[in-house]
Formats: C-alpha cells, sequence, structure tokens
C-alpha cells in the first residue's frame, strides 16, 4: 500500500513540475523573452550565493574541527606513533593553509568578476613568470614534505630486534584474533596451515622445539616501553590488524608473515585516566573479510612489568595445553 | 559514411554507428546504472543512521536477496557497498563519462564525420550494454550479487564459502568486466586512431581544444590499463574455477584444508591496482576537459596557460602509471618500496596545483556568466581543491599507517574522484545538452540541481574525514560493537541526512533532462557564443555532422575577448586579420 501511495506521490510530483514549467516559458513568451537566457541579474545572483555559500561552507568546516576535534584518537601511545602525530599535524597544518587560502580566492573570483554584458574580459593567456612561480613553489614545500614522510616512514618500518624485543604472533581468521607469544626462547615455533587441527588452531608444529613454551591467547599484554615485534599470519582471507591508538596497520595475508614492530609509551591505566574508564586498547580487523567483518576484535593491554609477568606466568604452555586438552 | 544508408528506427536509434547517438546511449545508461548506484547508497546510510532498522526503501530495489528477511543483514550491506563501488567507478563514471564526451564531442571538435570506425564505435557501446545486462542480473542471484568490496580482493573474492556473493554472482561480475573491458578497449583506440588521423584541416594538436586533449590521454590511459585487469580477472577466473593457484596459499575455510599452495593475494593487488591507479585518472581526466573548455567560454577568456595545462594532463597521466603501490602501503610489501611509491605520489601534486591555479588565473578578471554548466565547472575546481589536499595525507606512507582503509580515505576519494568527475559530467551535459538535442535545459532548474547537489555533497563527504580521524574503518556494517566509536553516530546521522538530501536533488536533473529533450526551448546554434567547431554544425544534428564541406581551422580555440576583435568570441574557422598574431 505504501509502495502504491509513493509512486502516486511522485506521479504527482513530476506532474506539477511540468506545469510549473510550462507556465513559466508561456509567460517568457509573452513577455517575449529567453527563458534560458543567462542575464545580468542571474550573474549578480549566482555570483553572490557563491560568496554566501562558499564561505558557509568554510565556516562549516570550522565548525565540525570544533566541535568534533574530541571524537578524534587521542595521542599516539607509542614511539613512532608520536612522530606520525608530528608529521600529521605538519601536513594537516598545511593542508588546511592552502584549503583556506584557496577556497576563498575562488569564492571571492567568482562574486567579483561575476559577469555584465556591458562588461568585456581581460585577455591574458599565459604568463611565463607567473607559471613558473606556481610550479617552483609547490615543488619546493612537496620535497620538503616528502624528506620529512620518508624519515618518518623509516622509521617506522625498520625495526631492529634485539634481545629485549618481545615477539608475538597475531592470527586472523574469519572472525576472530587469536595470539601466540614466544616463550622464554622468544622464538615462534614453526607453523604450517596443515597441521591445523583440533585445539592446534594456529597449526604450530609440535615437533619443532621453538614450539614447546609458546603459549597462546585470546588477548595481547604489553610491557609499557619494552618493544614488541608483532607477527601476522591469516588463516583464509585478507585481514588488517589495526590498532589506532598505537599508529599500527599491517594487513595479515594468508601465505605469508607480515610484521610491525613498535613500543608502547602508555599504560591502559595511564589511558583510562585521561581517556574515561571504558577505555581500551583495540584490535580491529581493517579490510574487507566478510558478514562479520565490522565486529573481529581483540583486546590490548599495556602494562607495567611485574603486571605482565604475572599474567604471562598464569598462561599454559602450548605443549601442556595441547596435552591436556587431547 | 552513409549517405545513401536509408535509416529505420533499428539503425538509427538501436545499431546506430553515428557517434553521436551512441554517445547518447552512452549517457542514458550510464544515467540509468547512476540512478541504481545512488538508491544502493542511500540504502547503506539509512542503515549506517539507523543500525538494523528496517527501511522501507529496501523494498524498492528487487530481487529475492534483499527481500527475505525484510532488513539489511551485513552479507547484504557488503553487496551494496560492493555493486555500489563498481558501478559507480566503471559504468558511471568511466563508461557514462568517457563515453560519452569522447564519442560526442571528438569528431565535433576536430571536425571529423564521425569516428574512424563507426562499426567498432558501435560494438564497443554493445558490449558495454551487454556487461551492464549481466551486472544487473547478478542482482538477481540467489547468493546475492560480488560482495568482497569493489577491489575484489582474493581470496574473500576467490571463495563462495568466505562469504555467499563469491559465488554466482562473483562469477557474473568477472564476466560482466570482461565484457566491460573489451569495450572500452574497442573505444579507446577508436579515439586514439580518430583524433591523431581524422582532424580537419588546420586542426594542429596545439590548437586542440583541452577536451579533446584530456579525452585522447584517457584513452590511452586505459588502452594501457585494461588490459592488465583483464588479465587480473582472467587469472581469478583461473583460481576459481579451475583450481590454479595464482592468487591462494595456505588457506583453510570452514575447517576445510584448501590445495592451493605458491600463490600470492599480494599479486593480484598488484595487477588491480597497475589498472586501478590509472583508473582514477581515466575518471577525473575528462572531467577536467570538459571544466577546461566550460570555464575558459563562461569565463568569456582564453584558458590560461594553455601548454601547462597539457603539460600538466600528460605529467599526471605518467606518474599514475608508476603510483598504484599507495593502494598497498599496508600490505606487508617492502618499505623501500613504500618510500618509492610515497615518492611518485606526491609527485603528482605538483601538476594538480599547477592545474588549479590556471583555473583561478582563468576566472580572474573574467566576465564570468554563470550558466549551470559553469556552476557544475567551478564545483569540479573546489572538490578537486578539496578533495586533492587530503592526498597529500593519504599518499604519505608514514600517515597512511592510521587512516588507510577508514573512512579518510572515503571522503577523500568521494570528494576528489567521485564529486569533480560527477560534476565534470553534469557540466558536460549541461553545456552541450543544446548540441545533443537542439534544445535548452531548463535554466532555474539546473540552478536548484547545482545548489542542492553542492551543498549536500559536502554535507556528505566532509564529515566522513572525521570518522576516519577518529579510526573508524570503512566498510563496516555497523559501529556499534566497537564502544570507542559510539560517539561517532551524530556524524553518521547527519551524513545520512545530506546524503538522501543530495538524492532527492537529483530528481530535478532528471525531470529537466527527459522534460527538455522533448519540450525544452528550442536551441540556436551557438547558444554559449563558444568559439570550437561543434558549434558551427547545423541544430539538426545531421548524420556526417556539416551539410557541405569540412571546416577548417585557423586558430585555437580560445579565442575569448581578443583585444580588437567585435565581439568576445572568435570561431576557430575564422581567418586570422591581417597582422593578427595567433594568441
Amino acid at each position: 500500500m505504501t509502495n502504491i501511495l509513493i509512486v502516486v506521490v511522485v506521479i504527482l510530483l513530476v506532474a506539477a513540475l511540468v506545469q510549473i514549467l510550462r507556465v513559466s516559458e508561456l509567460l517568457s513568451d509573452i513577455k517575449n523573452k529567453d527563458v534560458n537566457e543567462i542575464t545580468d541579474e542571474d550573474n549578480n545572483t549566482q555570483g553572490i550565493l557563491f560568496l554566501i555559500v562558499g564561505f558557509g561552507f568554510l565556516i562549516f568546516v570550522v565548525w565540525q574541527m570544533v566541535t568534533w576535534n574530541h571524537l578524534l584518537l587521542p595521542p599516539a601511545s607509542s614511539v613512532h606513533g608520536a612522530q606520525i602525530d608530528t608529521l600529521m599535524q605538519v601536513s594537516m597544518g598545511l593542508i588546511l593553509i592552502v584549503f583556506f587560502v584557496l577556497s576563498p580566492i575562488l569564492f571571492y573570483f567568482l562574486y567579483k568578476y561575476r559577469g555584465k554584458k556591458s562588461n568585456k574580459a581581460y585577455f591574458f593567456s599565459h604568463n611565463n613568470k607567473l607559471e613558473v612561480v606556481w610550479t617552483v613553489v609547490p615543488t619546493i614545500i612537496l620535497t620538503t614534505l616528502i624528506i620529512f614522510g620518508l624519515k618518518t616512514w623509516d622509521k617506522a618500518m625498520n625495526v631492529d630486534v634485539s634481545e629485549s624485543t618481545t615477539i608475538i604472533e597475531v592470527y586472523a581468521q574469519q572472525f576472530n584474533w587469536n595470539a601466540r607469544y614466544s616463550g622464554q626462547d622468544n622464538t615462534l615455533g614453526k607453523a604450517n596451515f596443515k597441521l591445523v587441527k583440533g585445539s592446534n588452531i594456529l597449526g604450530v608444529d609440535m615437533l619443532d622445539v621453538n614450539s614447546s613454551d609458546d603459549k597462546m591467547s585470546r588477548e595481547v599484554h604489553l610491557v609499557i616501553d619494552k618493544p614488541v615485534l608483532l607477527k601476522f599470519r591469516s588463516q583464509d582471507v585478507i585481514h588488517s590488524a589495526f590498532l589506532p591508538h598505537f599508529r599500527v596497520q599491517m594487513n595479515c595475508v594468508p601465505g605469508m608473515t607480515t610484521q610491525f614492530g613498535f613500543t608502547p609509551t602508555k599504560t591502559t591505566a595511564q589511558m583510562k585516566e585521561s581517556e574515561g574508564d571504558d577505555f581500551e586498547y583495540i584490535l580491529l580487523c581493517n579490510k574487507i573479510c566478510g558478514a562479520s567483518h565490522y565486529n573481529m576484535q581483540m583486546k590490548f593491554i599495556v602494562e607495567t612489568q611485574e603486571e605482565y609477568d604475572i599474567w604471562l606466568a598464569s598462561q599454559e604452555n602450548l605443549e601442556t595445553k595441547l596435552l591436556t586438552q587431547k | 559514411m552513409s549517405e545513401h544508408h536509408k535509416e529505420n528506427f533499428i539503425t538509427k536509434y538501436v545499431f546506430t554507428m553515428d557517434h553521436k547517438m551512441i554517445a547518447k546511449q552512452f549517457l542514458i545508461t550510464g544515467m540509468f546504472m547512476a540512478v541504481v548506484g545512488m538508491l544502493m547508497s542511500a540504502i547503506f546510510r539509512v542503515q549506517l543512521a539507523n543500525p538494523g532498522e528496517t527501511s522501507i526503501l529496501y523494498n524498492l530495489l528487487p530481487g529475492a536477496w534483499l527481500n527475505d528477511s525484510g532488513g539489511l543483514n551485513p552479507d547484504k550491506y557488503l553487496a551494496l557497498v560492493t555493486m555500489h563501488g563498481t558501478i559507480l567507478v566503471f559504468w558511471v563514471l568511466t563508461a557514462g563519462l568517457s563515453g560519452t564526451f569522447a564519442n560526442f564531442l571528438i569528431p565535433l571538435q576536430i571536425g571529423a564525420r564521425d569516428m574512424a570506425s563507426g562499426f567498432l564505435n558501435m560494438l564497443s557501446y554493445w558490449f558495454f550494454f551487454i556487461a551492464t545486462v549481466v551486472l544487473l542480473s547478478s542482482l538477481f542471484v540467489e547468493t546475492g550479487p560480488a560482495s568482497g568490496g569493489w577491489t575484489i580482493y582474493p581470496p574473500l573474492s576467490a571463495l563462495p564459502q568466505a562469504i555467499p556473493g563469491s559465488g554466482t554472482g562473483m562469477t557474473l561480475w568477472l564476466i560482466s568486466i570482461t565484457l566491460f573491458v573489451v569495450g572500452s578497449l574497442l573505444g579507446g583506440l577508436n579515439y586514439i586512431v580518430t583524433i591523431l588521423n581524422l582532424r580537419t584541416i588546420g586542426m594542429t594538436m596545439q590548437r586542440l581544444p583541452l577536451t579533446v586533449w584530456a579525452l585522447l590521454i584517457t584513452a590511452i590511459l586505459g588502452v594501457l590499463s585494461f588490459p592488465v585487469l583483464l588479465s587480473c580477472g582472467l587469472l581469478l577466473i583461473f583460481d576459481r574455477s579451475f583450481g590454479t593457484s595464482f592468487y591462494l596459499s595456505d588457506i583453510i575455510i570452514n575447517g576445510e584444508a584448501l590445495h592451493n599452495e605458491g600463490g600470492s593475494p599480494i599479486l593480484f593487488e598488484h595487477l588491480f591496482w597497475f589498472l586501478g591507479h590509472p583508473e582514477v585518472y581515466i575518471i577525473l581526466l575528462p572531467a577536467l576537459g570538459i571544466v577546461s573548455e566550460v570555464i575558459a567560454v563562461n569565463s568569456r577568456k582564453p584558458i590560461f596557460g594553455y601548454k601547462a595545462m597539457v603539460g600538466a594532463l600528460l605529467l599526471i597521466a605518467f606518474l599514475s602509471f608508476i603510483v598504484w603501490g599507495h593502494h598497498m602501503f599496508m600490505t606487508g610489501m617492502n618499505p623501500f618500496l613504500g618510500s618509492v611509491f610515497t615518492f611518485t605520489t606526491l609527485l603528482i601534486a605538483i601538476p594538480s596545483a599547477v592545474k588549479v591555479f590556471n583555473y583561478l588565473a582563468t576566472l580572474w578578471r573574467g566576465n564570468i556568466r554563470f550558466t549551470p554548466a559553469m556552476l557544475f565547472a567551478i564545483g569540479t575546481v573546489s572538490a578537486f581543491i578539496t578533495g586533492g589536499l587530503t592526498g597529500i595525507i593519504l599518499g604519505d606512507s608514514a600517515l597512511d599507517i592510521n587512516v588507510h582503509d577508514t573512512y579518510f580515505v572515503v571522503g577523500h576519494f568521494h570528494i576528489v574522484m567521485g564529486l569533480s568527475a560527477i560534476y565534470g559530467m553534469f557540466a558536460g551535459v549541461y553545456h552541450w545538452f543544446p548540441k545533443m538535442y537542439g534544445r535548452m535545459m531548463n535554466k532555474n532548474l539546473g540552478y536548484l540541481h547545482f545548489w542542492g547537489t553542492f551543498i549536500c555533497a559536502y554535507g556528505v563527504f566532509f564529515p566522513m574525514h572525521f570518522l576516519g580521524l577518529a579510526g573508524l574503518p570503512r566498510r563496516y556494517y555497523s559501529n556499534s560493537a566497537f564502544p570507542m566509536f559510539d560517539g561517532l553516530s551524530d556524524i553518521n546521522e547527519l551524513i545520512t541526512f545530506f546524503a538522501l538530501a543530495g538524492a532527492i536533488f537529483q530528481v530535478f536533473f532528471l525531470f529537466n533532462f527527459f522534460y527538455s529533450i522533448f519540450k525544452g526551448t528550442k536551441s540556436t546554434q551557438n547558444p554559449w557564443k563558444s568559439n570550437t567547431l561543434e558549434w558551427t554544425t547545423p541544430v539538426e544534428r545531421i548524420h556526417g555532422n556539416w551539410p557541405g564541406e569540412l571546416p577548417v581551422v585557423t586558430r585555437w580555440a580560445y579565442d575569448y575577448s581578443k583585444p580588437g576583435a567585435d565581439e568576445d568570441f572568435i570561431l576557430q574557422t575564422e581567418p586570422l586579420k591581417e597582422g593578427e598574431i595567433e594568441h
């Protein structure tokens, strides 16, 4: 019934529009005027509209920046993340300046040079000096940005794996995450998808000597100020491990291992103080992976060494776990 | 040419070889697909604002896959997002835009009677048409259409066990895109050959209107990159249907270990984006070409820096082939490779900036006439500034770490590619409508359409940047699973409000378009007082374009308000006066 009503309403609206148009055209016929000719009055109205709507748009942008500022991610909780934030501020500042210079120029020109039949435009087809200036200036600015960006990228991506780096595997599957700690030897045991069976959901090769002390977990605990190297695998389709608070993201690709290293700088407890009690570090999936893509998460907890040691000690070794559950 | 060939309804309107009619076929098919794609976005925007709520809109779309539960479930949501992207990127902004204006403008603006091969041109449309039918038919299959995102990354797109849309729906998607590529290659080769060989006497490359330059470069991009998409899709077909392992390795799905070993999904991404990035410029460049023409005509000034504009087009086109990796910074590819792609990507900002400055310089001291086409052309420039700038964030690999695949990306490309291109397309339709149909579109409806669209579009896409900076990933069916996104529902409601309002304003355009075809006021031969050759053809739009001899060109296309001339425009066919120097 509602569908029929909608159709009827649409038909009536279209019919009304046709009639309005016909009337306006007939009226202009009587006045002997071309209804579609662009008059000086049109140019005037549109020029003024551009000025008003254009600046309205700029105000809308400022309003959004003020109103929604508190919704944006808090400052980074990692060493490289802080550098990314700095680069972000510089780049964002720069593009905002350019935006708030070029857009007003555009809207003002439209208002200022709105046409009149009696006016004539200025014939100005090229000017080499001007063109060189506005090629060279962006080139210099962009070169600076590129150098700054590449340095930050270099620092973020090239991790030195030292003795003190904790190595943790993050394993993605439709639609959840699992983690594996490398244990005392700080070396992950080998894994193969063919070995996935029963409770050995990661396919860890238990014949590998490095495997026995590995530990599996449904959440990831990290120690503040201690570097960590996450190694990613996927069981089925491409997923993307996204830890927005740490400025960390890496795709998890079936058939290969990817990695991302970082050093957390704020504990969950510290974050709860500044961001509210319900704050948690969260790992999200950020590559379309199927129906429950929107709800694929794992908790990350950053804590002190003591808290971490207690937690880790309470976790079962993979070997014991698999034996007891067989 | 078929002067002695008798025309009936079929040869005139259906299997036509007249480039003007083929252009209209592309345009109307593109418009139809745009409506379909827009309705899909309206549906998923309603879902994002009111998660889980059933909406009356769902009932408007056909297909059992949508109606069986009365609401939108996650699978269907992803299907809609995928089809929306596919339709808008390929059907509307590639075929609808290039197909329409390359076919329509190339022969008319270079002074040719038709395309080099009318037959190939006809084939190009009909391949596109069949592709359209196949794509739309995938909406009606039981498991739903392709749902792995318009980028169809395997293994998701290769395994029906991973998502139902990767079954028959994906097969149809691949068949459809194969037909689409064949059609666009036939068209593209034809455009290139026509521009290089059929220019009339005096129409040197330096005198080509910028629209033709843009369409030429677009066609070259398409011819070089679409075959890569074709092979990319072909390998996927092999993986899906014949058990090969180009893209698949080490997979367990639904508890079953697959036999595939040694393939790599990253290979697919490289092949896909080798097309995918030039594709962005295949979409954008024709719009920029149209905009250059419309802005010059309506500012009553020559386009500023013609040579720089052509140079910028060429540079953008060249760079577009060596930046594809910026879509893949987070795939785990070698960080050094990421550095290279960051470098080449940020370089694109330079020719883009030159284009913007040249547009501003063209407007400066102009005598601007605000036709609806001019409003949309300005919309393109505004969107190109707004959206282009956020590209500097995304192209920087270090910054991309945290905004990759978030709503920041969605906001960015919808403004710089979506809005710029669709505004350019609107500008083209309003500007050349009199040439297409011999009638004028209604001015006031055009104004209403522009302002409604301009305001709503920024209302939709600008706030998305904030969602992205809050960390919200794209392609999420609902944001309710994460407490950290709870504060974002207001923004989502605002976006949906503007999206629905913006959709309603498109009704004014559709109405204006179809009303004016039949009832619009009659056009004069050169309603915009423009210099280019298409306005020297008769209003009646005859097969062969010019009744007598082909026009002879003696000057460039941009002699507007030239000092010493009686009028503020001089047709390209007007001989140089004694002592007059060419611009």
